[in-house]
């Protein structure tokens, strides 16, 4: 092979992996596009309304967020924040617009009441009960061997006694 | 007292075991719903049978009645109309539907190939007022009492089991309370 049929391979080589990376932007363009046609005044409306796609819990498709959702009410309440954040709805008010239909179950981080006060301090509570029974077992445990390992008074003489005696 | 201790973890293993038994028997779909006994959200669409007169909140029958949420590509809806026919024909209490997210010449098909039930629907076709009703796929129903107060939810096809053992009793309760 000449050096000139050689760099033509390259060129066409260079050639088709240009046209395939142009290929794969293309396609992962319109992926995207299928996702979000929501536009937005800027970055950070965007920013809310991804966070807050991600933070509601599809009602029908559960174990899915919003964004995650295929279902026919995940594209509608997606479309509902957008609508609340354009119309300069604060975050808060967007949630509270969803507790007030949905309840707790569309909150992946449930909010502190009554009903959900065991489920955020249940784990902490259990903590601390694992916490005081180890600390209870060493206590003990350590209660139990110390008064075998040390000596009282005339145990200690002796060992002085019995030391002298090897030292001599 | 320390070797009732030692039972300690028998009993927690005992009181976990039950309660994840219990459950396994839970049905995860069935979310109760938080605008029970909270009046019905405003609203002003069309219906299905008439293509452009509105109807809202007001127009909606003053005594109690049965609001089934709807949609022709609803195979559960197809299961539960002949219970919902029958309850029609015995004039029991008026039936209204929103047709949710739907189209409205395939809802009048659907009507007209499987009977309709209902006085009208009411043609959701954004789902707008699902949302405002908290509803998360047809088939659902309400039972409302005579002052427009939501009482009573059920979620999915509607069985003869469902129909005689919640839906029946909540409008029986709805009724005898607005007797008196």
């Amino acid at each position: 092979m000449t050096f000139a049929s050689r760099s033509i391979v390259a060129g066409h080589r260079r050639a088709f992996s240009f046209l395939l990376v142009a290929i794969l932007l293309l396609v992962t363009l319109t992926a995207r596009a299928a996702v979000d046609t929501f536009e937005f005044a800027n970055d950070e409306q965007q920013h809310r309304f991804r966070t807050l796609s991600n933070e509601f819990r599809c009602p029908m498709c559960q174990n899915t967020n919003l964004t995650g959702s295929g279902g026919g009410v995940a594209e509608d309440l997606r479309r509902e924040i957008y609508l609340m954040i354009v119309d300069g709805k604060t975050d808060d008010e967007i949630k509270e617009f969803m507790f007030e239909r949905y309840g707790n179950f569309i909150f992946y981080r449930p909010r502190l009441t009554i009903q959900t006060i065991l489920l955020w301090f249940g784990p902490l509570v259990f903590l601390l009960l694992g916490g005081w029974l180890v600390i209870g077992i060493i206590r003990r445990a350590r209660s139990r061997v110390q008064p075998e390992t040390a000596l009282d008074e005339a145990e200690q003489e002796r060992l002085r006694k019995l030391l002298k005696k090897v030292e001599n | 007292m320390s070797r009732l201790k030692l039972f300690i973890p028998v009993v927690v293993f005992v009181a976990l075991a039950l309660m994840l038994w219990r459950g396994l028997y839970l049905d995860p779909r069935t979310l109760p719903s938080v605008l029970i006994n909270k009046p019905l959200p405003e609203f002003s669409l069309p219906t299905v049978e008439s293509g452009d007169t509105l109807m809202s909140k007001a127009d909606l029958p003053k005594e109690p009645f049965l609001l089934n949420v709807w949609g022709s590509y609803c195979l559960p809806c197809l299961q539960e109309n002949p219970i919902l026919m029958q309850a029609a024909e015995d004039n029991l209490v008026p039936i209204i539907g929103i047709n949710y997210r739907d189209k409205p010449n395939l809802a009048q098909m659907w009507l007209a190939d499987n009977g309709s039930p209902f006085e009208y629907s009411v043609l959701d076709e954004s789902g707008r007022l699902g949302i405002d009703l908290g509803v998360y796929g047809a088939p659902e129903t309400f039972v409302i009492d005579g002052n427009g107060v939501i009482r009573y939810k059920h979620i999915g096809a509607i069985d003869y089991k469902a129909w005689q053992d919640e839906i029946m009793p909540a409008i029986a309760a709805v009724k005898a309370e607005s007797l008196n």
